[in-house]
């Protein structure tokens, strides 16, 4: 990604759904349209990542475990 | 929170626990049964009788001709014999095996260690892409395609017969996995299948009991060595009490499964809706409609599956899981994550013969506190 996040958080060795848990409380500080790039390495953080964005309307924008790229879209 | 004295066992998924009659059949055949099927004595033509009523069973049930049916040792080893055996069969015309992404792990590993494993995608519900499906089967050097019935987690429904059709026209070989469906819907008119596999753990009979049925005419080949059993198509003496306890689980659903799978579907139903109504935030998988009756997967957000289930088995519900590390693996499971489910804060259901529906109100009221406990100790948003 060449745009630069503008919060970055580091889930490396935590369970799922503590990445997820991590995102949804910390995604409110950025402003709508910033990206948020996650680093987890659970193997449940991708499709989870996926359904949480899908679940709350943010956009998973590109995925290349451990790394993950989240728009927040609303 | 709430004991329940009684466990409310809600995993008929993993399996259907053992039917009264199969388990009054199995010791009426432990002693008028138990002899060798091959031998000429009084005790090996008994054997050989209930083994021929136990095919004729399978057989009606299926739609296939009794010398059609093979008895293996489990679903797995259904599964297993029927990739391999096709593979092997057809290793000229190539090495592709073609399989839905939602395959129970039995067929997708067989999949995986016996060809080239094609493995074509879901939708969210879990449902196949006919148009992946088509392309894939039509592509050229498959020796097999396999698709189930139904997903024997989240219940969706296949295209099967559509599937099927797909491959009688590229002329590959169609294995039906009707494992979750068997007893629970008429499966005597199921399509152009070629070999369709089961298991008798799943309509509540012996697990050590599973089901192959290969039609004449398939270029299907033993793929280990054999003997005169079986007509050489699974090898060793058979287990015919258990095999006549399968049968009789077979034929008691039978009996009444329009009865029984519409109560099913509609406890389902009633949780499928009143869930989402009870705890924010549970992402419900699977079609609502156009499923399996007795099967239900749900997911709640920031909650992690091995704690559900240790709470709700404490509440007295005992369910299965497909999130990571609350089963043996280490991986959530790939039916979930195939179909864009959320797979942390999973609970499998599988409702039984006998689950009630005093069993799934109480259910659902002993679910929103213990999600609830669950968030507050994650320290869930």
């Amino acid at each position: 990604m060449t745009e630069e996040p503008s919060l970055r958080l580091d889930c490396l060795g935590l369970r799922c759904p503590r990445p997820i848990i991590e995102l949804a409380r910390q995604i409110g500080e950025v402003r709508v349209g910033a990206l948020v790039e996650v680093l987890a390495d659970d193997p449940a953080a991708g499709p989870d990542l996926a359904a949480w964005c899908r679940m709350r309307g943010q956009e998973l924008v590109r995925s290349d475990p451990p790394r993950f790229w989240v728009r927040r879209s609303s | 929170m709430a004991q329940s004295s009684v466990p409310v066992f809600l995993d008929a998924s993993s399996a259907e626990p053992l039917l009264p009659e199969a388990r009054e059949a199995w010791l009426a055949a432990q002693d008028a049964g138990w002899g060798d099927p091959l031998r000429l004595h009084r005790a090996g033509r008994r054997a050989a009788q209930a083994l021929d009523r136990t095919r004729a069973v399978v057989a009606d049930a299926v739609g296939a001709r009794p010398d059609e049916v093979v008895f293996t040792g489990s679903g797995a080893h259904s599964a297993q014999a029927a990739i391999a055996g096709l593979a092997l069969g057809r290793r000229r015309v190539g090495a592709g095996i073609v399989t839905s992404a939602v395959e129970h792990s039995s067929v997708l590993s067989a999949a995986q260690t016996y060809g080239d494993a094609v493995t074509v995608p879901v939708d969210l519900l879990g449902r196949v892409d006919l148009g992946a499906w088509r392309a894939a089967v039509s592509a050229g050097g498959v020796a097999l395609a396999g698709l189930q019935v139904g997903n024997h987690e989240v219940g969706t429904l296949q295209p099967f017969r559509e599937a099927a059709e797909a491959c009688r026209a590229a002329d590959v070989p169609f294995v039906l996995d009707a494992t979750s469906a068997l007893g629970r819907t008429d499966l005597r008119d199921a399509g152009d299948w070629s070999v369709l596999v089961g298991s008798a753990a799943a309509f509540g009979g012996p697990p050590s009991v599973g089901l192959l049925v290969i039609r004449k005419g398939v270029r299907w080949r033993a793929p280990y060595p054999t003997d005169d059993y079986q007509g050489g198509r699974w090898p060793g003496l058979p287990d015919v009490p258990a095999i006549f306890a399968a049968a009789v689980a077979l034929e008691t659903w039978l009996a009444d499964y329009d009865e029984v799978s519409a109560r099913q579907h509609q406890l389902v139903g009633s949780l499928r809706r009143g869930l989402p109504r009870a705890v924010p935030d549970i992402d419900v998988a699977g079609d609502p409609d156009l499923r399996l009756p007795h099967l239900l997967t749900f997911s709640a957000l920031y909650v992690d599956g091995e704690s559900l289930t240790l709470e709700l088995d404490r509440a007295g519900f005992a369910v299965a899981s497909g999130s990571a590390c609350s089963a043996s693996s280490e991986h959530p499971s790939h039916v979930l994550a195939a179909m864009g489910a959320l797979t942390h804060g999973n609970v499998r259901l599988g409702l039984t013969r006998t689950t009630t529906k005093a069993d799934v109100e109480s259910f659902l009221l002993a679910v929103p506190p213990v999600v609830e406990e669950l968030r507050a100790r994650l320290g869930a948003p």
